[in-house]
């Protein structure tokens, strides 16, 4: 079994998100990097699959340079191969997925696997539009997944409960926290992870069809106030609510 | 402008979030001259559709077929597209909810669209729509312009009004597809209802526990409060990972992200985290024994104290006030 899966290099979800010099984008100094969280979920399902199925894992990232610790960090939790397709543009969803689609239609993996979102621009569609362009099905937002002879069960988070969708394979997946409890890399991983290959290849170019105009931080919420400090207070609380939030 | 807008329905209700579309749909043709054609996908939906012309509508179409009672994306998406070009649209409106933020990609790509997801605030700048959308899981905001001929916007659920002015009807015309087996590529077997709670997603009223609540067995005074309110009950992520509640309630940046008119957080510090999911809460209330605590910079209202003593207070409180003793 092929099994593919695409991983971001993002913000630390602790970061303080300040704008940058240009208005439209965040202030990078200061400010660390980590695996898309969700893309550790994707991961980790791929290695189990891997697992029972055998076959191998390949993650991809598109990006700079940096991305290079993200595909180590998978390296190191026991991917078979990373693969880095340099960019350094500035890309849109739907032109960070041409290119992955670009590269995974060449390797024709059986799973691809993708985080249900990034944590930077909170997209959640880079997976959706690899699938589109590659022709393939998929199901996003899995918390749950069995793959049996070229089909797949999965269950999907949507607002009060979860969709049970039946697929075939070659399909794409999106990942949400729920799924798995992805494996901390172990210290022979990480060693391990230092001396093996990240192959490195072109990205396809790609135009942008969402332009950002400018970024600014949300306005400040109004100060509050501290209605009391035990018990009592909560009439006074009940009636703020009601006759000033008008709330309840 | 001519503008399609997606109406989401489930059991052939449609759901709030279709209404806001179609409304923000009209606000922004009204601005530029221009048709809001809506389109209603299901099984059994035609014979309710008309009622989206009260909303701003001035034709729906009407896509029925036996399979498209649940949704399918690749189905969906190809009747999305198709009548988006049929109709020569210059804009697709799509609600951002979970079938929404599933469809929007794939319609874009269809229509060689760009996308702008989880959009909070649209305007018109020199006859062009300018999307808002936060980032950073709202820690920024970011506006954004879509440069491609036909542009997809998908809208976060419970920030647009949706209004009905009118009991207007709007005509329904049928739109008949040929479907082939691999439209169904995917096909939903079946829904697993979580047992008839609110989801923290939808909802407008939400409590929140985190760890200051001790043990999971104290949760049951959260499940109180929520539903003393009518509210749902949302957990921090430190909770979530003690296993004392399901992670489809975890609130903030790896949970959901929530924008109610109340938000109630009980036991929970503030982390960044957490902060991001929640701080656009139209009121927020928390209750926390530590002065200190992030949580109280975006309070509203704050009860400096011990919550296993104030929560039931507050319970009975709410209750007395609303009349439900
Ligand atoms: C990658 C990543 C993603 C994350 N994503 C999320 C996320 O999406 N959502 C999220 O919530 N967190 C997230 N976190 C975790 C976050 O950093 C915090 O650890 C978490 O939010 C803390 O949960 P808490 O507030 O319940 O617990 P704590 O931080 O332990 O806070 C407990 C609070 O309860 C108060 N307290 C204690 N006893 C009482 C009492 N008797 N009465 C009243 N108050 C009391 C304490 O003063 C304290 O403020 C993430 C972390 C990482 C690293
Ligand atoms: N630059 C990238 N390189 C590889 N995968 C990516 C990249 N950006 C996004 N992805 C994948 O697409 C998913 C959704 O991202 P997004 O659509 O940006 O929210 C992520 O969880 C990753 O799996």
């Amino acid at each position: 079994m092929k099994l593919a899966v695409c991983i971001n290099h993002v913000p630390d979800t602790a970061a303080k998100i300040n704008v940058g010099s240009d208005g439209k984008s965040i202030d990078k100094s200061g400010v660390t990097y980590i695996i898309n969280p969700y893309d550790e979920f994707a991961i980790e399902e791929c290695l189990k699959l891997k697992e029972k199925n055998g076959g191998d894992v390949i993650v991809i990232s598109l990006g700079g340079d940096t991305h290079k610790e993200t595909l180590r960090k998978a390296l190191a939790m026991g991917v078979d191969k990373a693969v880095l397709l340099k960019d350094d543009s500035i890309r849109d969803s739907f032109a960070v997925a041409r290119a992955l689609a670009d590269y995974l239609k060449e390797l024709s993996p059986d799973v691809i696997f993708f985080g249900k979102q990034s944590v930077d621009y909170d997209d959640s569609a880079v997976g959706l539009m690899v699938a589109e362009m590659l022709g393939l099905p998929s199901v996003a937002v899995v918390v749950k997944l069995e793959v049996t002879d070229g089909k797949a069960i999965a269950e999907r988070e949507i607002e009060g409960g979860q969709e049970v969708v039946e697929t075939r394979l070659p399909a794409v997946f999106t990942a949400q926290k729920g799924l798995n409890e992805p494996r901390y890399p172990s210290l022979k991983g990480i060693m391990g992870a230092k001396s093996k290959p990240i192959e490195e290849r072109a990205a396809s170019p790609a135009q942008i069809k969402v332009e950002v105009l400018g970024m600014q931080k949300p306005p400040a919420r109004p100060v509050g106030r501290i209605v009391g400090t035990d018990v009592s207070a909560v009439p006074e609380l009940v009636r703020l609510l009601h006759e000033e939030a008008k709330v309840i | 402008m001519k503008i399609l807008a997606f109406a989401e329905q489930r059991d052939n209700k449609f759901k709030k979030p279709a209404f806001e579309v179609v409304r923000t749909a009209r606000t922004i043709a009204d601005q530029t001259g221009g048709e809001v054609i809506a389109l209603a996908v299901g099984s059994g939906i035609q014979s309710v559709a008309s009622m989206l012309g009260g909303y701003g509508a001035q034709k729906v179409l009407a896509v029925e077929d036996q399979r498209l009672g649940l949704y399918s994306s690749t189905a969906y998406a190809r009747i999305v597209a198709e009548v988006a070009r049929a109709q020569q649209v210059n804009v697709v409106m799509i609600p951002a909810t979970a079938m929404g933020r599933d469809l929007a990609p794939r319609v874009a790509v269809k229509l060689d669209a760009g996308l702008a997801v989880d959009c909070t605030a649209l305007r018109l700048e020199n006859g062009e729509i300018v999307a808002t959308r936060p980032v950073y899981a709202g820690k920024a905001l970011t506006d954004v312009r879509v440069s491609s001929e036909v542009k997809v916007f998908a809208l976060r659920p419970n920030v647009f009004t949706a209004g009905a002015d009118d009991a207007q009807a709007a005509p329904v015309e049928r739109v008949t597809f040929q479907f082939a087996e691999h439209d169904f590529a995917t096909m939903v077997k079946e829904i697993k209802q979580s047992s008839g709670k609110i989801d923290v997603a939808e909802a407008d009223i939400i409590v929140t526990g985190g760890r200051g609540l001790k043990s999971s067995e104290n949760f049951q005074m959260i499940e109180q409060l929520a539903e003393a309110l009518g509210g749902a009950i949302g957990a921090s992520r430190a909770v979530v990972d003690a296993g004392w509640r399901p992670h489809e309630e975890q609130v903030g940046q790896t949970g959901k992200t929530v924008s109610p008119s109340l938000y109630v957080a009980v036991g929970v510090s503030g982390a960044i985290q957490h902060l991001a999911g929640m701080s656009s809460s139209k009121y927020i209330v928390a209750i926390n024994k530590d002065k200190d605590a992030p949580i109280f910079q975006v309070a509203t209202y704050g009860i400096v104290g011990d919550a296993l003593e104030i929560v039931p207070a507050l319970t009975a409180e709410v209750k007395k006030l609303l009349g439900k003793n």
